[in-house]
C-alpha cells in the first residue's frame, strides 16, 4: 500500500483533491471527495504488467463501485453520531452545523436521555434516586440489560449443551433436531411473538403465574431466551466442528474423569464459541422489539420498544442520542467478538490470524 | 465403528473360528458394541433434551396453539350452547323450525345478562359481523327486546323485533358460527367468503386484502433479495481477493452494521431520507433536483426497500465471502492462460463455484425479509406494509385473534418451505455468522 503514494496517480489524486476543496470550499464535500476517488486508488492490486489500459479502468470502476457500496453500508450509521448533537430539535444538519459552528452543536439530547420521564429534573434533592427510578429512557434500559443478561444465561446454560450433544458423532437425528433448535431464528417474529401472546396470556396454567406470564418480566425473558438459543447453537458447534475428539480419548486414557475431561479440555477450547454465541444472544435480546410489543406493559419497556414508540409518535433526537450509545456499545461488542475469533483460532492452530 | 464394519471383521473371523469374538467379561462383541453405542447416542441426546423440551413448551406448543386458533373458533357454542346443539342437524332448507326459534330467543336472553369473557352476546355478534356486515347491530337490538319475548310463537316474535331474521342467509350464517371448527378464517384470510347460499365465492375486488398484501410480501422480498445480491457480490468478491490485512479492515464496515440494533439503523435511514435528511440535501447541493422538489423517499415502499437491503445486506455478503475465499485464484488464472476472455472465464469457471454461496445467502434474506415487521412498521406508510404488519394489527388492534392465526398460519407455511429447501440445498448446519 505505501508504494503507491509515490505514483503518479497519487499526485493526481492529491491535485484533484485540492482542486475540488478550492472551488466547492466545503469541508464535508472534500471529504467525501476524498473517500470516493482515495478508496478505489488505495485498494487497487498490482494488476499483472500485461494488463490493458481497458482492464486498469474497469479495475477502478469496479473498486469505485464496492467503495460506494461501502458508503452505503457505514453513512447511515456514521451520520447519526454528529446528528445526535445537534442544537435544533430535527433530524437534519443545520446550516450552522455544516459550518462547524459550535452553537449549532450541544449535548442536550444526551441530558434529555437522563431528563426526561423524572418527576423534577432541576430538584436537588433525591436527583439521583428520582432518575434512577422515573427517567424513562433510564428504567428502559434496566429493564433491556436485566432481561438481556437473564435470557443470555439461559440461552448459554442450555444452548451450549445441546450443541455439544449435537456435535457428538453419535447424536440421532441430528439434523431433525438442528432444524428445531435454529427455527426460533428462522420463523418470523410475529408469529413466534403472536403464539407466545396466546399462550403465555392463559390463566390458570402457569405454576406460581395464575394470571398468566403475559406483562410479566418471566415472559419477556423467556421469549428472548428462545429467540437467542439458535445463536448460541450455531456459535458453539462452529467452534466444535474443528473439535478434535482424540484429545477427550487421550485425557480419558489418561484418567481423567468426564467432569475433569469436560472441564479441562473441553471447556478451554469451546469458551470463545460459548462467550460469542452469548454475546449474540445478549445482543438479540438488547434489540428485540416485536416480542416486547407483544408480551410487555408500559412497565416493561426496554430501550428498542421505546425507540419503536418514539420512531413512531414524535420524532426527537433523543432517539439518535440513544442509537449513538448503541452504536458505540456495537463497536466494543465487536472487537470483542474478533478478539476472541483470533484467540479461537490461535488455540485451534488454524491461522495466526 | 459402525455395525457394518464390525461384520465384515466378523466374517474374516469365521473362516478360522466360528465362534462370535467374546469380550472379557464373556459377552459376545457385537452385543456389547451395540450396547455402547445404544448407550452413547443417548447421552448425546440426552445433552439435548433440556433445550428441545424449553423449545417445545416455549416456541413450539404457543405456535401450535395458534394453528389451532386458526380453525378452532368457540364463540359460538360459548355464547348459545343450547342453539348449537339444536341447529347443527338443521337440512338448511327454508328457515328452522319453530322448537329451533325458541331455543334461540331464550340462549340469546341468558347470553344477555352474561357477563363473563368469550360469553356475552357481543362476542358472537363480532363473530357474525365478520360474515355479515351490520349483523352487529341485529344482534345488539334483538338482544336487548329478547328478553320480553317470554311465550311463542317464537318466530313471529322475532320476525317483529327485525325483518331481517326472516332471510335464511342469517340462520344459515349461524348454523356454520355455532360450529366449533371452522374455515371461515383461511377463506377471509385468502380473500373468499361465503355467498347467501353458502357457496364459497371470491370477495369483491374492490374489498381484496390479504391475498395482493401476501403477493406484494412475495415480490417485495424477493425484489429485496435480489438487490442484495447484485450490491454483495461485487463486494464479497472484493473482500474475498484482498489481502487479508485489508479485508480484515474492510470487513468491520459489513460487520459494524451486522451488530448494530435494528432501531438504530431504522432510525438513521430515517434521517438519511426524510425529504429535509441527507440525500435529498445531496441532490439538492449538487443540482440534481431543486429545492422545492425534494423526493419523497420515506413511508413509502421505496423507504421500505432501501431500509431492508441495507439491514438483511451482511446475511449475503457474509455466506458469499466465506464461500468465495474457498476459490483458488489460480483457477481463473488457469482459464485466462488457456485463453478464455474475462467475462467468459467468470461465467464458466468463478460463478459456478459461488452459487453454493449464493443458495445460502439469498435464502436466508427471502426467509428474513418475509417475515420482517419493524422496518415496515416504522418507515413503511401505508403502501410499504407487509403481511406481518397487518397480522400484528389483527392480534393488537382489531382483536381478530383467528383471523391473524390464520394469516400466521399461511405466513408460516411459506417460510417453512423456503426453510425445507434451504436444508435441503444448503443444510442447516452450514449456517455461520462472521
Amino acid at each position: 500500500m505505501m508504494k503507491r503514494i509515490q505514483t503518479l496517480g497519487f499526485y493526481a489524486l492529491v491535485a484533484a483533491t485540492a482542486l475540488f476543496f478550492v472551488f466547492t470550499e466545503s469541508f464535508a464535500g472534500t471529504f467525501g471527495f476524498i473517500i470516493i476517488f482515495g478508496l478505489p486508488y488505495f485498494l487497487m492490486n498490482d494488476l499483472p504488467p500485461y494488463a490493458t489500459a481497458a482492464e486498469k479502468i474497469g479495475k477502478y470502476a469496479f473498486l469505485s463501485l464496492c467503495t460506494l457500496i461501502f458508503i452505503f453500508l457505514i453513512l447511515p450509521i456514521l451520520v447519526i453520531i454528529p446528528l445526535s448533537f445537534n442544537a435544533e430539535p430535527y433530524f437534519s444538519f443545520t446550516e450552522g452545523m455544516m459550518a462547524l459552528d459550535p452553537s449549532a452543536y450541544s449535548t442536550r439530547w444526551y441530558e434529555d436521555i437522563v431528563r426526561f420521564g423524572m418527576t423534577a429534573p432541576d430538584g436537588t434533592e433525591n436527583w439521583w434516586s428520582d432518575m434512577w427510578n422515573n427517567a424513562t429512557w433510564i428504567r428502559a434500559m434496566r429493564n433491556s440489560f436485566w432481561y438481556a443478561l437473564c435470557a443470555t444465561i439461559l440461552a448459554t446454560g442450555i444452548g451450549t449443551l445441546a450443541a455439544l450433544g449435537l456435535s457428538r458423532p453419535e447424536m440421532p437425528y441430528r439434523s431433525a433436531i438442528t432444524s428445531l433448535l435454529i427455527s426460533p431464528m428462522i420463523v418470523p417474529l410475529v408469529i413466534t411473538a403472536t403464539g407466545m401472546f396466546f399462550f403465555y396470556s392463559q390463566k390458570n396454567v402457569f405454576p406460581f403465574f395464575p394470571d398468566g406470564l403475559i406483562n410479566r418480566d418471566i415472559g419477556i425473558i423467556l421469549a428472548h431466551t428462545t429467540l437467542g438459543v439458535p445463536f448460541v447453537i450455531i456459535t458453539v458447534t462452529a467452534t466444535l466442528t474443528g473439535f478434535d475428539r482424540s484429545l477427550i480419548r487421550a485425557s480419558q486414557g489418561l484418567g481423567a474423569s468426564g467432569w475433569t475431561t469436560f472441564t479441562k479440555v473441553i471447556m478451554p477450547l469451546i469458551i470463545p464459541g460459548m462467550i460469542s454465541g452469548a454475546l449474540f444472544a445478549f445482543i438479540t435480546s438488547l434489540d428485540e422489539v416485536v416480542a416486547v410489543i407483544f408480551l410487555a406493559d408500559v412497565d416493561q419497556r426496554t430501550i428498542p420498544r421505546q425507540m419503536f414508540s418514539g420512531l413512531r409518535e414524535q420524532i426527537s433526537p433523543t432517539i439518535l442520542a440513544v442509537a449513538t450509545i448503541l452504536v458505540i456499545m456495537s463497536v466494543l461488542l465487536l472487537t470483542t467478538l474478533e478478539l476472541l475469533r483470533r484467540r479461537s483460532e490461535r488455540l485451534r492452530g488454524l491461522s495466526p490470524g | 465403528m459402525s455395525d457394518a464394519a464390525l461384520g465384515t471383521n466378523h466374517s474374516a473371523n469365521n473362516g478360522a473360528a466360528s465362534e462370535p469374538l467374546i469380550a472379557a467379561d464373556g459377552i459376545p462383541l457385537k452385543q456389547k458394541l451395540a450396547k455402547t453405542t445404544r448407550r452413547m447416542k443417548m447421552q448425546a441426546f440426552l445433552l439435548t433434551v433440556p433445550l428441545v423440551l424449553f423449545l417445545l413448551v416455549s416456541f413450539v406448543l404457543p405456535i401450535g396453539q395458534m394453528l389451532y386458533r386458526s380453525v378452532h373458533n368457540p364463540t359460538g357454542s360459548n355464547v348459545m350452547p343450547n342453539f348449537a346443539v339444536a341447529i347443527k342437524n338443521w337440512d338448511g332448507q327454508g328457515l328452522p323450525s319453530e322448537e329451533i326459534f325458541e331455543v334461540f330467543v331464550k340462549d340469546m336472553a341468558l347470553a344477555r345478562k352474561n357477563r363473563e369473557v368469550g360469553k356475552t352476546i357481543g362476542n358472537l355478534a363480532t363473530r357474525v359481523n365478520y360474515e355479515i356486515p351490520g349483523a352487529r347491530s341485529l344482534f345488539t337490538k334483538s338482544a336487548r327486546r329478547a328478553g320480553r319475548i317470554t311465550e311463542g310463537p317464537y318466530k313471529e316474535a322475532l320476525f317483529a323485533i327485525d325483518k331481517r331474521w326472516e332471510n335464511p342467509h342469517i340462520w344459515l350464517t349461524l348454523q356454520r358460527v355455532t360450529k366449533d371448527f371452522t374455515a371461515a378464517f383461511y377463506l377471509a384470510a385468502t380473500d373468499q367468503k361465503y355467498d347467501e347460499a353458502g357457496n364459497i365465492v371470491w370477495a369483491d375486488e374492490l374489498y381484496q386484502i390479504y391475498l395482493p398484501i401476501l403477493w406484494k410480501t412475495i415480490w417485495l422480498s424477493a425484489l429485496i433479495t435480489a438487490l442484495c445480491f447484485i450490491i454483495a457480490y461485487p463486494v464479497a468478491y472484493l473482500l474475498s481477493t484482498l489481502p487479508l490485512r485489508t479485508s480484515n479492515l474492510l470487513m468491520i464496515l459489513v460487520l459494524l452494521p451486522f451488530w448494530t440494533s435494528l432501531l438504530v439503523r431504522t432510525s438513521a435511514w430515517i434521517a438519511m431520507l426524510q425529504t429535509e435528511g441527507i440525500i435529498n440535501n445531496i441532490f439538492v447541493y449538487l443540482g440534481f433536483i431543486s429545492d422545492e422538489n425534494r423526493i419523497q423517499m420515506i413511508y413509502n415502499m421505496t423507504g421500505t426497500v432501501i431500509a431492508m437491503v441495507h439491514i438483511l445486506l451482511p446475511f449475503m455478503i457474509l455466506p458469499l465471502y466465506s464461500v468465495m475465499k474457498t476459490i483458488p485464484p489460480s483457477y481463473m488464472r488457469a482459464a485466462r492462460s488457456m485463453g478464455a476472455s474475462g467475462t467468459y472465464s467468470f461465467v464458466k469457471v468463478y460463478f459456478p463455484q459461488t452459487v453454493p454461496g449464493i443458495a445460502a445467502g439469498t435464502l436466508l434474506v427471502f426467509i428474513l425479509a418475509i417475515g420482517y415487521y419493524i422496518t415496515p412498521a416504522l418507515v413503511g406508510g401505508n403502501d410499504g406494509l407487509l403481511i406481518s404488519n397487518l397480522i400484528a394489527d389483527h392480534i393488537k388492534k382489531t382483536l381478530n385473534w383467528s383471523l391473524g392465526a390464520a394469516l400466521g398460519t399461511i405466513l408460516l407455511t411459506v417460510v417453512l418451505i423456503f426453510y425445507w429447501l434451504y436444508n435441503k440445498l444448503v443444510g442447516v448446519d452450514n449456517l455461520k455468522f462472521g
